[in-house]
């Protein structure tokens, strides 16, 4: 598990301005470092969905957001990131949490249909599975920034 | 009251510093208002990913806290994304102006009733106010007669945002699908450049 402090420290790098996130488990563990970093602001939303919407303004008054959600959140979030991302061609960018990646003995839906969601939605993704390769995060989300492509990192969960 | 004349009377007050983000009803008829100017931080949302549009608004306020954010939603809009009243009262922007358009139906799909609608509950409808302050909004306004829209519009500008608005109307017969202005993701881009331009 990638620890908060040193996720906190990548974004601040990253120049991430504001955290748009609906935690699971996992992603949960974060909420303690993003919360208290001075450098980006931590924004809850009540569903996932809304989550692409508030990047997208934020994109759009000229912030650097970054979404947080599990791959559940994703499914929830066809039409609204199918409007900033392909209508609006906004290149925003998500860590999504791929429950149970770790357990592939455990029958879960979620996890199998998270990466044909990804490439579904046109959101070039990179995996990370180990705290060591953290850095995929910063090179994945410059090099949309770059290209201006919507992105994901694709990190890989134990249990819900 | 009329839809025209509550967005006319916004539009006569409206700032350069104040971005107005429309969908669906409003949204057609903010771009048929007379004169037709076009103001580079007007924000028609269409195409629309249905009910996300007070969460653009809710990121926009907190990127440009210097700016008002003012966004026509609709009633159905407002019901498919209820979440998002306790997203933006969480964050709190003070810049943030949402007014819900209750007209009871789908007004651009052929004035089907939606589910708050008080002609398919056999009753009252929704009460916006209550769940807006159930939802933390301190400024809460309500409207039924342009006059008093009219007449406290200053009052609802001037307040601590976030602020939440019901303003009833009536249904606008023959109404159809707000279409974009111009090709999407140039027409974003041109707002999102006004957005971060200093006033």
């Amino acid at each position: 598990m990638i620890a908060g402090t040193v996720l906190a420290e990548m974004l601040r790098e990253m120049g991430i301005t504001h955290v748009v996130w609906l935690p699971d488990s996992t992603l949960g563990q974060w909420e303690t470092a993003l919360d208290s970093a001075a450098e980006f602001k931590l924004i809850r939303v009540a569903r996932e969905a809304e989550a692409w919407a508030v990047a997208s303004g934020l994109f759009l008054g000229g912030a650097r957001p970054l979404v947080i959600m599990q791959c559940t959140g994703l499914f929830d979030s066809g039409d609204s990131l199918r409007n900033a991302t392909i209508d609006y061609e906004l290149p925003l960018f998500a860590i999504i949490g791929q429950r149970n990646g770790f357990n592939p003995e455990v029958r879960d839906s979620a996890r199998d249909y998270a990466e044909p969601l990804l490439r579904a939605w046109g959101l070039s993704y990179r995996t990370i599975a180990r705290p060591d390769q953290l850095s995929e995060l910063s090179t994945h989300y410059k090099a949309c920034q770059a290209t201006r492509r919507p992105g994901a990192i694709l990190l890989v969960e134990g249990g819900a | 009251m009329p839809l025209v004349t509550t967005l006319q009377a916004l539009r006569a007050v409206r700032t350069d510093r104040q971005a107005v983000l429309t969908t669906m009803s409003a949204a057609r008829e903010w771009m048929r208002l007379q004169p037709p100017v076009v103001h580079p931080l007007d924000l028609i949302y269409a195409p629309s990913a249905m009910g996300q549009l007070p969460a653009y608004g809710l990121g926009l306020a907190l990127a440009q806290p210097d700016k008002q954010i003012i966004i026509f939603n609709g009633d159905g809009c407002m019901l498919m994304n209820l979440g998002v009243l306790t997203s933006i009262t969480a964050a709190a922007p003070p810049n943030y102006v949402l007014i819900v358009i209750d007209n009871g139906v789908y007004e651009v799909t052929g004035h089907q009733l939606t589910v708050a609608s008080p002609n398919a509950r056999r009753g009252a409808g929704v009460d916006w106010p209550t769940v807006a302050r159930g939802c933390g909004f301190q400024s809460v306004f309500s409207f039924s007669e342009l006059a008093d829209w009219q007449a406290q519009l200053p009052e609802v500008l001037a307040a601590r945002g976030p602020t939440f608005v019901c303003a009833r109307v009536q249904p606008m017969p023959g109404g159809e699908v707000p279409k974009s202005p111009a090709y999407p993701p140039d027409r974003i881009a041109a707002f999102a450049k006004a957005m971060q331009r200093s006033v």
